[in-house]
Order: structure tokens, then sequence, then C-alpha cells
């Protein structure tokens, strides 16, 4: 396609825009506004360079009335870098003191926001930021906005016991370290082993001591272990909140990825609410972030949990910006606490689009009181709810009880008659009684 | 993981005292809690008791890292420090040795250091003494032996070499692959 054919389709894209928003005016009522929507759909998939189903998906994540202007701002920021940001590790080091020696090595860099202490973002450098004597020290990590949230969600406290299923390459897990101040206990998981490395070697570089680093599918873990005060859970997601650093998510994500990383991220985070002890007196939270946009991979997940574990309840997520979550889309329905969860956008924030939900556990049994209660979703594989129904039918079974009855005291030595079913009978209540008393 | 046996014990606190003399009691002898050193996969973790304890449940082979890795035992039953032990070492050492500005890069990429590089270093350091090595800002960047005693290195070149290179916080990014 070259450049004549695309300044032609975004010619169009802009047309149809206008049309929609005033479509009652300028609209053809023939040709219908859906139509109008399809024929947007398709001109920013060839002007963006994303696949139509891709670009389907994430552009019905803007309510329909400013779906167009939002949506195009959305996919112009993705084309866009985000700003380089890095958080000081204050088990090393102050931000201050930090902000001082990197200005004298020639950065320019300032605070990230207001909402958080450790972070700055650096502008412009005349040294590379990821191989500065401080960054090897351990002073601080190159860690995007995004990721800071979860974390600060999570409030993990000083001598907790935390699980981190999904951790590599470790900025979050460091972070908790740094605000647990190197108490307690951290157990870092990750699936991959390539990725331990980079976890490990982070770890030790930004000096945290407390933490315990292993190779499990994050789906073992309430048997490997469990009673944890916390769980964070970074679950692997398609990456459509971070496009602008790996555009190749673009194409080579399709229909199947998505089932399949949703299947994979309710598995995901049933593990991770089942492994919090709901007792704990400081903790019993868990908290369930992506780096995604899309709703099958975030309220979808989180709707799931909800039904599937009635012994948890979205709580605040503590964080003071951010989108609340849908209650509702495309006409699925979710529960209305869904609007405690955040969502953040690239266009928005200028930060990686993101998603932050927290859960509160707070029994670690439950009953399902009724079948109405589960709602068998398509996209799950298992059937749990005939699991319930299963009980003896003691009639039927009886000739087995008295075959086995017998046999067992043939095995005792005692001889039965066969056709004397008196004294069988006397005989079988006699032993009945003998084995109760036992 | 195990605990070390006494031959291990005794390469492992040889090799620690090159660095930190007698200190290192003080890092079996703590007073907050007790800790331990571990042998897994041939590295050597420095581990508190309440860690161990909960690390148990941690299968063999799922086990990557725990507390503070101090090093690894070599092929030939030598022991390597690495440079993840730098903070302990940092914390208890005996002899320092600061580098100008203008030499941390080339110390950084693993070079030995040179006497023109050096800014400061603790009086009456003998020869081939383990020394810690700090940039001016007080920053540790890594270890190495020294070549020649405080008193003789007066007498070198500014190009003669004054501390072989042992381990650089470099290696965080160099080594990633092979370290961990």
């Amino acid at each position: 396609m070259d450049t004549q054919d695309l300044q032609v389709v975004q010619q169009r894209i802009q047309e149809t825009i206008e049309v929609l928003n005033d479509f009652n005016k300028l609209g053809d009522k023939e040709r219908g506004r859906s139509s109008y929507v399809e024929q947007l759909i398709k001109d920013m998939a060839i002007y963006y360079g994303y696949s139509e189903f891709l670009l389907e998906k994430l552009f019905y994540l803007f309510s329909v009335s400013e779906v167009a202007y939002k949506a195009v701002e959305f996919f112009e920021s993705n084309e866009i870098s985000r700003p380089i940001t890095i958080r000081t590790n204050t088990l090393r080091t102050r931000r201050r003191d930090l902000a001082q020696s990197l200005i004298n090595k020639g950065t320019t860099l300032e605070p990230i926001g207001k909402w958080t202490k450790v972070g700055l973002t650096v502008f412009d450098s005349s040294v590379p930021i990821g191989a500065t004597p401080e960054y090897l020290a351990g002073h601080y990590m190159l860690q995007s906005a995004s990721s800071f949230l979860p974390v600060m969600a999570l409030a993990p406290q000083e001598n907790e016991k935390i699980l981190d299923m999904a951790a590599a390459p470790g900025g979050k897990t460091t972070y908790m370290a740094a605000l647990m101040k190197n108490t307690g206990l951290i157990f870092a998981n990750d699936a991959n082993k390539e990725r331990i490395k980079s976890l490990v070697s982070n770890i030790h570089r930004l000096g945290v001591k407390n933490t315990v680093v292993c190779n499990y599918d994050g789906r073992e873990f309430p048997t490997v272990m469990g009673g944890f005060d916390r769980v964070l859970l970074d679950a692997p997601c398609s990456g459509t909140g971070v496009i602008s650093k790996d555009p190749s998510v673009k194409i080579n994500k399709t229909y199947k990825d998505f089932i399949l990383l949703s299947h994979l991220q309710k598995e995901l985070i049933l593990s991770a609410i089942d492994s919090v002890d709901a007792k704990s007196s400081t903790g019993g939270y868990i908290v369930y972030s992506t780096c995604s946009v899309t709703v099958d991979e975030n309220e979808d997940v989180v709707n799931y949990a909800l039904k599937k574990r009635p012994n948890v309840k979205l709580v605040q997520t503590g964080l003071d910006f951010g989108q609340e979550g849908f209650t509702k889309y495309r006409g699925k329905i979710f529960h209305p606490s869904l609007k405690l969860t955040r969502r953040y956008y690239p266009h928005v924030h200028n930060m990686d689009g993101f998603f932050v939900s927290k859960f509160k556990k707070f029994s670690n049994h439950y009953t399902r009181t009724n079948k109405d209660d589960i709602i068998v979703d398509n996209d799950n594989f298992e059937d749990n709810s005939s699991q319930n129904d299963i009980h003896f039918n003691d009639e039927e079974d009886q000739k087995y009880i008295e075959a086995s009855l017998n046999k067992s005291l043939k095995r005792k030595g005692f001889k039965i008659q066969k056709d004397n079913s008196k004294s069988q009978e006397s005989k079988k209540q006699r032993l009945k009684a003998g084995v109760s008393n036992n | 993981m195990r605990p070390l046996t006494e031959d291990e014990t005794k390469v492992f606190f040889e090799k620690l005292t090159k660095y930190i003399g007698k200190n290192v009691l003080h890092l079996v002898d703590r007073s907050d809690e007790t800790y331990y050193f571990r042998l897994h996969n041939e590295k050597v973790y420095y581990v508190s008791d309440s860690m161990l304890r909960q690390a148990v449940s941690i299968g063999r082979d799922q086990l990557a890292s725990l507390g503070v890795c101090f090093g690894k035992f070599t092929k030939s039953k030598k022991f390597k420090l690495h440079i993840t032990a730098l903070d302990y070492l940092a914390q208890y050492a005996k002899y320092k040795l600061w580098i100008k500005p203008n030499g941390e890069g080339s110390f950084l990429y693993g070079n030995h250091v040179l006497k023109a590089h050096i800014g400061r270093i603790t009086e009456d350091t003998p020869e081939h003494q383990g020394v810690i090595i700090y940039s001016m800002s007080d920053i540790p960047l890594g270890f190495g032996v020294t070549a020649r005693s405080t008193v003789e290195i007066r007498k070198l070149k500014p190009t003669d070499i004054v501390a072989f290179h042992q381990a650089d916080i470099g290696e965080y990014l160099r080594e990633q692959d092979t370290l961990f």
C-alpha cells in the first residue's frame, strides 16, 4: 500500500467519523449506521496496521456516543512510545539523592506524578540509563509507570507472607520488598525458566533479601503452598495495553489466542484466591492485573472469579485515578461491584494500558447455596454443576452390601447357610451389632 | 538443599575471611535471627531460619534461589564468590579501595584497577589482600585482590595494575545468563 492510498483511507476515516457524530443530519439513512461503523473499522485496520479482528475488539471498548474520536485517540497513542520511567529502590537510596546523581550525569528528569513518591520520568539522557553505575548498584529499576499500580493496590505490609505468581522480571517483586523494608517473606514464582534468570538477577541487584524464587506453573499453587497474606497475580496476557512497546500484537493475536489466554487467566485467578488465608490478621487480599485493555481478559475474568468463589468480594483498589471498570459490555452484564476495578489507557493517562482489581477474601470456606448461583460459562470447559448431585442409592446397592458382608464373614471363619435365610438374618444382625460396637 | 559439609565449610569460610576477616563471625552470629548457609545446585545461599522453614516445601527442581547467593563451588571444589555477595562484603569490609569517576567505567567492564584510577585506599593494605572496591561516592562496585601493598603502590607507574579484578556489578548485565 503506498502513501497515496493511505491518505485516501485517512480522509475516509475522518469523513466517516464526522458522519457518525451527527448521523441524523449527515448520514445516509438507507445505508444505515452499522455499515458506516463497519467501514470505519475496516479503514482503521488498514491505516493503523491491525488485524480487523483485534481492531474491532478494541474499537468497542469506547462508549458508542464518543466511540470514534476516543478510538482514534487510542490508536494514535499506540503509535507513540511512552516516556521512560524509573523506580527508586528505597532499600538503597532516596529519590532526591538518585535524581541529583542522575542529573549530574547529564539526564533531565522529573517526578512521574503526585500519586507516587518513588517514580521518575526520564526525558532525555546523555548516558545509557540502563547501564549507569547507579543502575548496576541497584539504586533504581527501569519500570513502566503502570506496573507501579498493582503493587500500590496490593499494599504489602511488613512481616507478611506474600506470593507473586508471575514475577519475572521482578519489577513488582522488588517494589513489594522495598515497601516491606526487606522483612517478611516473598515467594516470587514464574513459569518460564529463562525469565527466572532475569528475576534472580534483579532481586540480587536491588538488594532484596526476603525472597524465595521458584519455578512452578502458577496453577499448581495452592498445592505447593498456601496460607499467604496477600497474592499478586499480574497475569500473562495478550499485551493490548503495550502495543506501543510491542507492535507485533497488532496482527499476531487471533480469536483462539484470546480464548486460550482468558481460560488460563481464569484458572490462575482461582489458584490465586485459593492460596490466600482469609484469617490473616493483616491481609487476605488478592490483586489481579493485566497489561491488556480487552474485556475478555479483565472484567470477564474477575466476574468469573466472583461467581466461582463466593468467599471473595471486590474492594477499592486504593488508587485515586483511572477509569472505572465496565459493569456491562456488549450484551454481557457483570456484577455491579466491578466498578471498583480500575482501567488505564495510554491516551488518557500517558502510561501503558492496564487493568487493576483488588479482592478481599473474607472466608476460607464457602458453600454453594443453590444451583442457580452457579452459571456455567461457555468458556468454562469443565462442568462442575453435576458433581453436587452424586449420592448413594441404598436400595439398589442392598444386594452388593449383603454380598460383601457375607464375604467378610467368610473370611472371619463363619459359615453361611444360603437357604436358611432366617438364621442368616439373625446372625447378620448380631454381627452388625458387633461391628458397630467395634 | 543441604547444609555445607565440613570440607566445603572450610573452603568457603577461608574465602570469605580473605575479604572480611574476623567479621565472618557477624554473619553466623546474629542478634536478630539465626542465619544459615545452605548449598543448592552447587551455589551457597545465606538464609534466615524462618525462610528456611518455609522454603522446604518448594521442590528441588523448582527452587531457583532463596535469600542471598554468596557464590558457587566450582567443579574442582574451589569456591568462587559471586557479585551477589557484595552487599554483605561491603558491610563488613576490612580493606577498601576507592576509584575515581574516570576509572569506574573501565572497572565495570571487568578490567583490573590501574594506579591512575585510584582515589583512595585503606592504609597498610597488604599484598594479595581481598579488597572491596567503591566509587568516590561510596557506592560499592565490586571486589578484587591487591597486586601490591599500599607502601609499594606509591612507587608504581600510573599504568600499573594495583588490584586484580574478581567481580564487579557490571556482571549483572554481562553475565546474567551464566551467573543465575
